[in-house]
């Protein structure tokens, strides 16, 4: 119940906003629109099909990190306006502060993500099968709890905003440009091939084109459990560094 | 003081060499007060005290740098948990959720604090009557003035019934009204329930009003304490606000401080 509380609370914080929700659909649809189109008939000429259907997963990958590393990190806005403090002396665990926020910007992550996923259906994206559309949603909250739980940690280390550009910059656009969201992983340099295999993100876009267009550059099976594993480990140490947080 | 007072079960707030640093400076500085089950304990001192530092280490916030403290007998550091489940809290700054309506911020402090359902509604309805803000419970609270924001938080700190409530500087901001119908409330819930409450305020009157107890902290340091009554009488004035005035210094704080005697001189050539 306080969990779901906790839930309820980003969701209803998101559903308010309709400028941030505006502002967030913005961004991916300028890529597709503006790669996909500009980029669509290279792409082809190379003989990699579609560039519409090959972008539109690793689109959806880029909503889902930049919505849920943003909710995550809201934290430090709670505590610049003072309601993090009105969590903090709650008679509840620190641990299930967390997880219901975590839980609660996954959400919200995942909705983007499913609004997006519709967006690009508009502009001709055509998923693979149904079933694989539905399938996908999970697999979405998993990759957006897992970036909320970094964005978590990340805001629990800092006590304003002013590492948040320095976060965006430096950590959450390479980790979305070096996902593969834009490219083939296939027939890349030795050391971006390295690069892009320690990146979370590559395996969350990687599921998403399985299930959605049915071509993968791992395992399916290797995704999920890279994607599971490492979202346990930020979600842990999330949790450790949210119970340090002093006021 | 020795170890078996601090055994005192009577004692619901016991602290004992507490210190915080931020950094070199030294904000909290090796105090020790205890506070009885039902008192009413008001806790005063200049701007930068101490006051609001020492709160936080009591209600689990801000880890000490040494010390000791025990609330009902536990460990705010060590078991916090434990200590959450007794004590509710106004803030001095505005912790609400301005996205969030009036009546959502209630009813998430009622869940977040366990109250019961029904019971939960019946309190919320009430307890915004009683701030005059039950009209605008669907307003979000970005649209409300500062002092409603201020009543809201009240209103919400009374919604649960703790053993213990910390109110720093409850009253700052608001009409004599609401600030009188807020003391009644939480006598009442003091004679009723038993509540111990710990409050900071700069109004004089009202800790002399209102308090069975008070402690007069200054540069991190406790430099009195007791009854209004007895720190009258120590200081040999008349009134709380003088005698705090006597025992901070008036105006200029020298920083040599610790020297009372000198600052009461300073004090009566004034009068003159
Ligand atoms: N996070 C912090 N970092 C550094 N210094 C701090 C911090 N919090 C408080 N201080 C300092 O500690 C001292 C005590 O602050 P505190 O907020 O406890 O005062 P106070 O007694 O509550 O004063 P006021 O009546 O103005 O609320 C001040 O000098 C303040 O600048
Ligand atoms: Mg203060």
């Amino acid at each position: 119940m306080k969990i779901y509380i906790l839930w309820l609370r980003q969701i209803k914080r998101y559903l308010r906003s309709k400028s941030r929700i505006l502002g967030s659909l913005a961004q991916p649809l300028l890529f597709l629109l503006a790669m996909g189109y500009g980029f669509g008939s290279v792409f082809q000429k190379a003989g990699q099909g579609n560039y519409i259907n090959f972008l539109a997963p690793g689109i959806i990958g880029m909503s889902i990190i930049f919505t849920s590393v943003f909710t995550g990190i809201e934290i430090i806005w709670d505590r610049q306006f003072g309601f993090l403090k009105e969590m903090m002396v709650a008679p509840m665990s620190r641990l299930n502060i967390m997880i219901g926020r975590t839980m609660g910007g996954a959400t919200v992550a995942t909705m983007q993500g499913i609004i997006v996923l519709m967006l690009s259906m508009l502009f001709g994206f055509h998923p693979y099968s149904f079933i694989g559309v539905l399938l996908t949603i999970p697999v979405m909250f998993l990759v957006a709890l897992l970036f909320t739980a970094l964005g978590t940690m990340i805001a629990s280390l800092l006590d304003d905003m002013q590492g948040f550009q320095l976060i965006m910059n430096f950590l959450i656009m390479p980790l979305f440009f070096l996902s593969g969201a834009l490219f083939p992983l296939e027939g890349l340099p030795k050391v971006m091939s390295i690069i892009t295999k320690l990146d979370p993100l590559s395996y969350g876009v990687d599921a998403f084109r399985y299930l959605l267009i049915n071509s993968s550059h791992y395992d399916i099976g290797l995704d999920i459990a890279v994607l599971s594993i490492i979202t346990g480990f930020f979600l842990l140490l999330g949790g450790y560094f949210f119970k340090k947080i002093q006021i | 003081m020795n170890s078996d007072l601090f055994m005192d079960t009577n004692k619901i707030i016991n602290v004992k060499n507490l210190i915080k640093k931020f950094g070199d400076f030294i904000a909290v500085d090796d105090i020790s007060f205890s506070v009885d089950k039902g008192e009413i304990f008001a806790f005063l001192g200049p701007n930068g005290a101490g006051k609001s530092t020492t709160i936080k280490m009591l209600t689990t916030l801000l880890t000490s740098n040494s010390g000791d403290i025990k609330i009902n007998g536990h460990n705010p550091a060590i078991e916090p948990d434990l200590v959450r489940r007794m004590f509710g809290i106004v803030f001095q700054d505005t912790s609400l959720d301005d996205e969030l309506t009036a009546w959502e911020n209630m009813e998430f402090h009622g869940v977040l604090y366990d109250v019961p359902k029904k019971l939960r509604r019946e309190r919320i309805e009430s307890l915004m009557q009683f701030v005059e803000l039950w009209d605008r419970k669907d307003s979000l609270v970005k649209e409300f003035s500062g002092g409603m924001k201020r009543r809201l938080e009240i209103a919400r700190g009374l919604l649960h019934h703790p053993k213990i409530i910390f109110l720093d500087e409850p009253t700052l901001g608001l009409d004599p009204q609401t600030r009188n119908h807020m003391w009644e409330y939480l006598k009442d819930l003091n004679k009723k329930e038993g509540t111990t409450i710990f409050f900071t305020t700069h109004y004089m009157e009202e800790a002399d009003r209102i308090a069975d107890k008070i402690a007069i902290i200054d540069h991190g340091k406790i430099i009195a304490s007791g009854t209004s009554a007895e720190l009258k009488k120590d200081t040999k004035t008349e009134s709380l606000e003088d005698a705090f005035l006597s025992l901070t210094g008036n105006v200029i704080r020298e920083e040599s401080a610790t020297s009372v005697d000198h600052m009461r001189t300073n004090r009566r050539m004034w009068r003159k």
